[in-house]
């Protein structure tokens, strides 16, 4: 059967066909949408959303030495996060199938950085597939795990934002079924001591050696002969933007097993060819590799060295042309994302926004939703460094600005999900070394950016069960942070907010401030609508007679409901969600909560 | 070998492109095309530009709309029409839902939103442009404009006339909206 699918649909296909039992991961731009298609595949395929990448790896790693196919998938910075687990489980190998989905963004289109993991698979020794479209991600994904029980090796899956995202065909298969063996211990496989993990390090490199005779002669490795003027090594999308620009042209190497590298496939190739061309995104992966097999190659000198590629960036590099196109003179404004309508995190940025205003404030920041009030109006958000930072990153501040004396205050923010993530160490942290920083916690009930992700805060499992939920302030208490500074406010009640902010600022602790409300964009669970009883059943309305057109509303909250022309500012009926945050900004008690 | 067809649709976050382009790729898919399609998720849905690109023809290798080669372009929001002017093949057309939406910065006063974007676009090329969403809401629910953008856009590539449009709108929303969508997509198409 045919059907239209996206590279991380077709991923999540390919593991189910390939006969994997457990899939866990740590949602993150571009990977999201692969654990996300897994539950659909039934209980055989067990699925689960981990804190972070981290416990995603090690819990696919458990099932994988407990004998079953396993897998689990993450966005290029969460291979950072779970690199400790995975270099060492390049040296035990695998007992069932292993596949760690590592998807790249390049480009940056939501990502704090651009990093080019095909560097990762070979400073680790993993063997790398990496698919072109929705097709190969299908085919690929469900052939690795067979290729990781028979070199004993786990395969990291390298896909990038546009295999990910884009969608392509896919001719679907029938799962393979795999029996489960008994758990046998191997202690010299799986307990690392040195003793062991000396003798791992040394097989590793028979294990290697075996991957790239593999890799010379496989299906993942084509060789397409068109015209052998020129001859184009490449991988992933790239080669898409190649055939694009060359057709038939040219000659291709279409490289899907990048690691290790097939040193005589490679220069095979290039003997049959005049010139070669290597299109790839981002670092010169391949191209490092042919030079130092002492092939000239054109590549990295025309092709940019950072930011998505595509066929216009290719043709430019290597033809020289531009296409035709239509320019207009007229200026149109850039629509960069902003915090929603009733987004709950509004009233807490608002009230630091002016708070800053009035004392020397240092506002720590993290990934997600938030991050977005780092811009105007707010400008309330002043480092983003990465998942789970802000809170140690503003304890590390906060001693700094007490030991030289400074009275810059620091506030550390950060969401549910990043918490839980590896903001909890960050707490542990501030607890412990005796901080003096404000932690927030912007509690929103959901894994918010990524597209509402359950997490543990929320009560329910990737797979629709109920589960436990973290006890948010008893945990703050139980790594130490005192309970009377610990405070939980509805942050669209400013006068909430406020009063927390008073209080706690001015400690020289560590102290804790939750701020708990829905995303207004989530599906509300029983507990939400129980819990939260006005959610979307309020709107605010601006009683033009007293309105003065003052404007302090939008400039001040920045809320995308409120309309702003030159002689009125007006409410949109289909955006505003009742977070009242404008009422209780206006000076002149010109906006109400009319109830729907 | 038949060349293939470039097309963008394009608007703000939250507007239903993707689901228009659900319903187009499918219905592509079937009429035994071979069919790529491209977006961009994650922080872009907040509010941000977004575009969708769909390629169909006998083979395509790019996810990617190049700049100069889309043969139609369907804007959801007018300023975003403009925006992607020159991704626009010489001698393309543009379907615009004439609707504005103020970008954060025009709203706080900091920048104007370009006047008569509809007439600049004229300057270069073909433009069909009305109001989507009041022909939605005369349908009855102004949230179906997507579909009536669809209808037109559809028109508007031509040749794709064999293809059951009802059944593709029918099999990508759900039961209760799926009388109101088809007449969404005639009521664009016969525009």
């Amino acid at each position: 059967m045919k059907v239209i699918m996206s590279g991380n649909e077709a991923i999540a296909r390919g593991a189910y066909e390939g006969g994997a039992r457990f899939a866990s991961a740590y949602p993150g731009t571009p990977s999201t949408e692969i654990l996300e298609n897994m539950p659909q595949y039934g209980a055989d395929v067990y699925s689960e959303w981990a804190p972070n990448e981290k416990v995603a790896a090690e819990a696919a790693i458990g099932a994988s030495i407990a004998g079953v196919r396993s897998f689990c998938a993450m966005k290029h910075v969460g291979m950072n996060v779970a690199a400790d687990p995975i270099y060492t489980f390049a040296y035990t190998g695998v007992t069932g199938g292993f596949v760690i989905v590592v998807a790249d963004d390049p480009g940056q289109h939501s990502s704090q950085n651009e990093q080019d993991n095909r560097n990762t698979a070979k400073a680790a020794r993993l063997l790398m597939l990496e698919p072109a479209d929705s097709q190969e991600a299908h085919d690929f994904m469900k052939k690795a795990f067979a290729l990781s029980e028979k070199m004993d090796m786990p395969i990291m899956m390298h896909v990038t934002t546009r295999v990910c995202h884009s969608k392509g065909i896919v001719e679907l298969g029938e799962r393979e079924e795999v029996a489960v063996p008994d758990y046998e211990p191997k202690i010299a496989k799986y307990v690392t001591v040195p003793a062991n993990a000396k003798k791992l390090r040394a097989t590793l490199e028979d294990r290697i050696a075996a991957a790239r005779a593999f890799a010379c002669d496989c299906e993942f490795n084509r060789v397409e002969m068109g015209d052998t003027k020129i001859g184009i090594v490449t991988s992933g999308v790239s080669y898409q933007y190649a055939r694009e620009v060359f057709g038939d042209d040219a000659s291709y190497l279409k490289l899907g097993l990048t690691h290790p590298f097939p040193a005589d496939l490679v220069k095979d190739f290039c003997s049959k060819v005049d010139k070669v061309y290597v299109i790839e995104e981002m670092d010169p992966y391949l191209e490092e590799q042919i030079k130092a097999l002492g092939i000239d190659c054109l590549g990295k000198d025309v092709v940019p060295k950072f930011d998505e590629l595509n066929s216009d960036k290719v043709r430019k590099a290597f033809l020289g042309t531009e296409p035709e196109t239509y320019k207009s003179d007229k200026e149109v404004v850039v629509r960069p994302p902003a915090l929603c309508a009733g987004c709950p995190h509004r009233g807490l940025f608002y009230s630091l926004a002016k708070r800053s205003k009035k004392q020397p404030l240092m506002i720590t920041g993290d990934i997600g939703c938030y991050t977005l009030a780092a811009a105007a109006p707010l400008n309330a958000l002043q480092t983003c460094i990465c998942m789970g930072g802000s809170l140690s990153t503003g304890h590390g501040a906060s001693i700094a600005m007490r030991n030289a004396g400074k009275d810059t205050k620091v506030c550390s923010v950060l969401g549910d999900s990043t918490f839980f993530h590896t903001g909890i160490n960050s707490l542990t942290d501030a607890a412990y070394n005796k901080g003096s920083n404000l932690n927030i916690i912007l509690d929103n009930r959901i894994t918010g950016m990524t597209g509402h992700q359950q997490n543990p805060g929320t009560g329910f499992t990737l797979m629709g069960e109920p589960a436990t939920e973290v006890d948010i302030p008893a945990l703050c208490k139980a790594v130490g942070i005192k309970e009377e500074n610990i405070k939980i406010v509805n942050p669209n009640h400013l006068d909430e907010v406020e009063a927390a902010l008073d209080e706690l600022l001015p400690k020289d602790e560590p102290t804790v401030l939750i701020t708990r409300w829905p995303c207004v964009l989530k599906k509300f669970s029983q507990q939400d609508i129980d819990e939260f009883p006005t959610l979307h059943k309020t709107q605010c309305k601006i009683d033009q007679d007293k309105c003065k057109n003052c404007k302090v509303c939008v400039k001040t909250s920045g809320c995308p409901g409120l309309i702003n022309t030159k002689d009125a500012v007006t409410i949109d009926v289909t955006s505003c969600n009742g977070c009242t945050v404008c009422k209780q900004i206006c000076p002149f008690d010109a906006i109400e909560e009319v109830t729907l | 070998m038949s060349e293939v067809k470039n097309i963008l649709l394009v608007g703000v976050g939250g507007q239903g492109t993707i689901l228009a382009s659900k319903i187009l790729t499918s219905g592509l898919m079937k009429a035994g095309y071979d069919v790529k399609m491209s977006e961009v998720h994650g922080m872009s849905q907040r509010g941000g530009s977004v575009s969708t690109q769909v390629r169909y023809g006998d083979k395509v290798y790019s996810p990617i709309v190049g700049r100069g080669s889309a043969d139609v372009i369907v804007a959801f929001e007018k300023m975003e029409a403009l925006r992607w002017l020159d991704h626009l093949k010489i001698g393309g057309k543009m379907v615009v839902n004439d609707f504005q939406i103020n970008p954060l910065s025009v709203n706080l006063g900091q920048a104007e939103y370009p006047e008569g974007v509809l007439e600049e676009l004229g300057k270069f090329c073909e433009v069909q442009a009305f109001k989507a969403a009041e022909i939605a809401k005369e349908l009855g629910n102004p949230k179906a404009m997507n579909v009536v953008l669809l209808g037109a856009l559809v028109k508007s590539i031509g040749g794709l006339d064999d293809i059951d449009w009802d059944a593709e709108v029918e099999a990508n929303v759900k039961p209760k909206f799926a009388e109101l969508n088809k007449k969404a997509f005639h009521a664009g198409y016969e525009l």
